[in-house]
């Protein structure tokens, strides 16, 4: 049995192997970090809770969960509403459908940095795209990232315009794997497209819609680069994140044991999140 | 000679060196390929050391920034931290608080200079009596500004800015020149606003934490004179231009750019924007901290890795010696680096103040300038009057704090400065007393 399936044996221990030294070692030892107080030279000591307490006890701790929930909950409104409808969109085109799925796509081929990096000139409060679109409706110009009510929105349609495209493109292949006949016995029974929608496509796709609820989730509570790079966390810390934060103690404060701390209790709410989110996906199964 | 055989420094790998007489350190800082003058004119150093030091093998790394926080801490935990690094002034509490630099005190007398380097520089690298860097470079703050702009605006670039209401006069003016023009520019986020603030406000006279170090002292007179005088310029005069400049390379850039009159500073902005932003070293000036009492000490040191063999430690202070500390050498020697195209004549290092030491090294500045030294005179004699003042402990966790009042009254017209720093004095105590 075994030698008939070494091939995939081989395949397994690699990816294995992988996952151990760059994810789940890493993982053990933040944990173990997150008890320590280290300098990284001398042996670290055990202290207990003290980095929690510290870590919450930062002055912006608070502030960062807050900003870290609501971009979580802005980007979900924009970033995953909005790639189902274009890809509900795509699917149901005709001509084009190749070129406008690349189109879709391509901005996820542009580099992160180099994305945030175009939006900071879309969101210059002189010169800037937006503003002169905003300009030429003869509408007042946003200060966008110069403002405590505008910047962490305006850090939410970065991120959407950057992700949109893999969002666009899973939902898709989702929509593309319902059965034809399902559209066509609706379509008989005198179906319109939002019943089409309502009846045949989210029914048949909630499997994935979950899924991806989840990944999003996710992946945008550790919202990182957009504040790093455009905000500096400001201003008045209104677009500080946990992971921002986290990158605070470890690389400002060279707090390491700090860091670790916060990234533990970023991660026990992402699993308790991921737990509910799995055991709802089960039951949802026939 | 120096040294014995001795580990590759930062490694638990095997000795480096075979020979029983020979060391090899590792040394930060070799300029990028993109710099191939001063890249050659550093690897020249490098052979020229070796050739007088046998037995001892430098190689160097060519990270740059030389200090870069991201990296510092993986560098230390996966034991590639040079013999020899580099740490700003900001990180030397931090760095020799647990323990990140080595005790250099038994080799202090390696660095022939080492007594006239200025002693309140000295005491930055020194804590409960052992010295653990070698001061590198040292500043204070002044005003930066754009003496082309200031032609262009009809101000005289002889007679720069002496008080605060001369610098809010002079920056309405600039930004009266057109869209794009900024009269006066700052910091607010990234830990440099809080930087900054602490910069305005001990020029005012004002502390940020009460001499025991247990309270916040910023919510003060001279706190609220500085947010009240960078609210009414950018609000009232809207002369500081409508966009956040958040951090570091936000404000260097607009410097580069020629359309920023001015912005507090060291000399070594002026480097920095010439060399790393385009600007055109001519239109740069630096004058005298405006109605200064104090000034924050801007600067960095060379530190030996903690997992130095003593002959590694000797070997690494011996280059620290040679390469920044020698008169007319490595770093001082001004004629290659005018040779070179350098912009040479900046005051950017008043590291040994007015000791023999001190004053050669100027006298050989002005020498080999290779830009206008005149425009940086009202600088050199302004710094020379302000006492220097220490940044404050835990001084990154209350940048953080501060950057919220620097943000606060340039993106909010409404701002209740009042309440920003009461707020901000919470956030201290608060974390002051955690800290303990």
């Amino acid at each position: 049995m075994v030698r008939r399936n070494l091939t995939a044996y081989g395949f397994l221990c690699a990816a294995l192997f992988c996952f151990t030294v760059f994810a789940w070692y890493p993982m053990v030892r933040e944990f173990i970090l997150s008890f320590q107080k280290t300098d990284l030279i001398n042996p670290p000591t055990w202290v207990g809770l003290d980095n929690f307490k510290a870590a919450v006890q930062d002055p912006a701790f608070g502030e960062a969960w807050l900003n870290t929930v609501e971009f979580t909950v802005l980007a979900l409104l924009c970033g995953y509403a909005v790639p189902f409808v274009v890809a509900l969109v795509l699917n149901e085109l005709r001509h084009a459908r190749a070129y406008l799925r690349f189109v879709v796509y391509l901005p996820v081929m542009l580099p992160p940095i180099v994305a945030v990096l175009l939006f900071q000139w879309f969101y210059d409060p002189g010169p800037g795209l937006f503003n002169q679109i905003l300009g030429f409706f003869h509408l007042p110009p946003l200060a966008w990232l110069d403002s405590s009510s505008t910047a962490l929105i305006s850090l939410v349609l970065v991120s959407t315009w950057m992700n949109m495209g893999s969002a666009t493109l899973i939902y898709l292949a989702a929509l593309q794997n319902i059965p034809p006949e399902l559209y066509e016995a609706a379509e008989l029974d005198g179906a319109g497209i939002l019943k089409r929608v309502r009846h045949v496509t989210i029914p048949q796709t909630r499997l994935i819609l979950l899924l991806m609820l989840m990944l999003q989730i996710v992946a945008t509570m550790q919202v990182f680069i957009e504040p790093y790079m455009l905000t500096g966390g400001g201003p008045e810390n209104a677009t500080v994140s946990v992971a921002y934060l986290m990158y605070q103690f470890a690389f400002s404060q060279m707090n390491y044991g700090q860091a670790g701390a916060l990234g533990m209790l970023l991660m026990l709410a992402l699993l308790v999140f991921a737990a509910v989110q799995l055991r709802t996906t089960r039951e949802d199964k026939p | 000679m120096i040294g014995v055989s001795a580990t590759a420094c930062g490694s638990s790998e095997a000795p480096s060196s075979s020979s029983a007489n020979s060391v090899t350190i590792t040394v930060a800082c070799r300029p990028a390929k993109s710099a191939p003058k001063e890249r050659q004119a550093w690897n020249a150093d490098v052979a020229e050391f070796m050739k007088a030091h046998p037995g001892v093998t430098v190689k160097s790394t060519d990270q740059q920034p030389c200090f870069d926080p991201k990296t510092f801490g993986p560098k230390l935990a996966g034991g590639q931290m040079e013999t020899v690094f580099v740490v700003p002034v900001t990180n030397y509490d931090d760095v020799i608080a647990q323990g990140q630099a080595l005790d250099v005190t038994p080799y202090t007398s390696t660095i022939k200079n080492w007594n006239d380097l200025r002693p309140d520089v000295r005491e930055l690298v020194t804590k409960d009596g052992k010295v653990y860097g070698v001061p590198n470079v040292h500043y204070s703050v002044g005003l930066v500004y754009n003496r082309a702009l200031f032609t262009k605006a009809g101000l005289d670039p002889n007679t720069p800015p002496k008080t605060w209401a001369e610098v809010r006069e002079a920056a309405k003016k600039i930004a009266a020149l057109g869209p794009g023009f900024v009269g006066y520019g700052e910091y607010s986020g990234g830990n440099t606003g809080g930087w900054h603030f602490t910069q305005a406000i001990y020029g005012r006279g004002g502390a940020i934490l009460t001499p025991d170090n247990k309270k916040a002292a910023f919510n003060s007179p001279e706190g609220k004179a500085v947010l009240q005088n960078l609210h009414d310029m950018r609000w009232v005069d809207n002369s500081m231009g409508s966009k956040l400049l958040v951090g570091w390379e936000s404000l260097m850039m607009a410097m580069g750019s020629g359309k920023v009159g001015m912005m507090l500073g060291a000399p070594d902005v002026v480097t920095d924007v010439v060399n790393k932003f385009k600007g055109n070293v001519a239109d740069y000036g630096i004058t005298g901290f405006p109605e200064a009492k104090a000034s924050l000490s801007g600067g960095e040191a060379y530190m030996i890795n903690p997992k130095a063999t003593p002959e590694q430690a000797k070997a690494g202070m011996a280059w620290i010696d040679f390469r920044f500390n020698t008169v007319g050498k490595g770093r001082f020697d001004f004629a290659r680096g005018k040779a070179n195209g350098n912009p040479v004549g900046v005051p950017d290092n008043d590291v040994y103040g007015d000791s023999p030491t001190g004053k050669a090294i100027q006298a050989d500045r002005v020498k080999n300038a290779s830009l206008p030294v005149t425009n940086y005179e009202p600088y050199v004699q302004a710094a020379a009057t302000i006492p220097p003042k220490a940044e404050p402990v835990h001084a990154q966790e209350l940048y953080a704090i501060l950057d919220v009042v620097m943000s606060g009254v340039l993106s909010r017209k409404d701002a209740n400065i009042d309440q920003l720093l009461a707020d901000a004095e919470t956030k201290t105590n608060t974390m002051l007393a955690a800290k303990g």
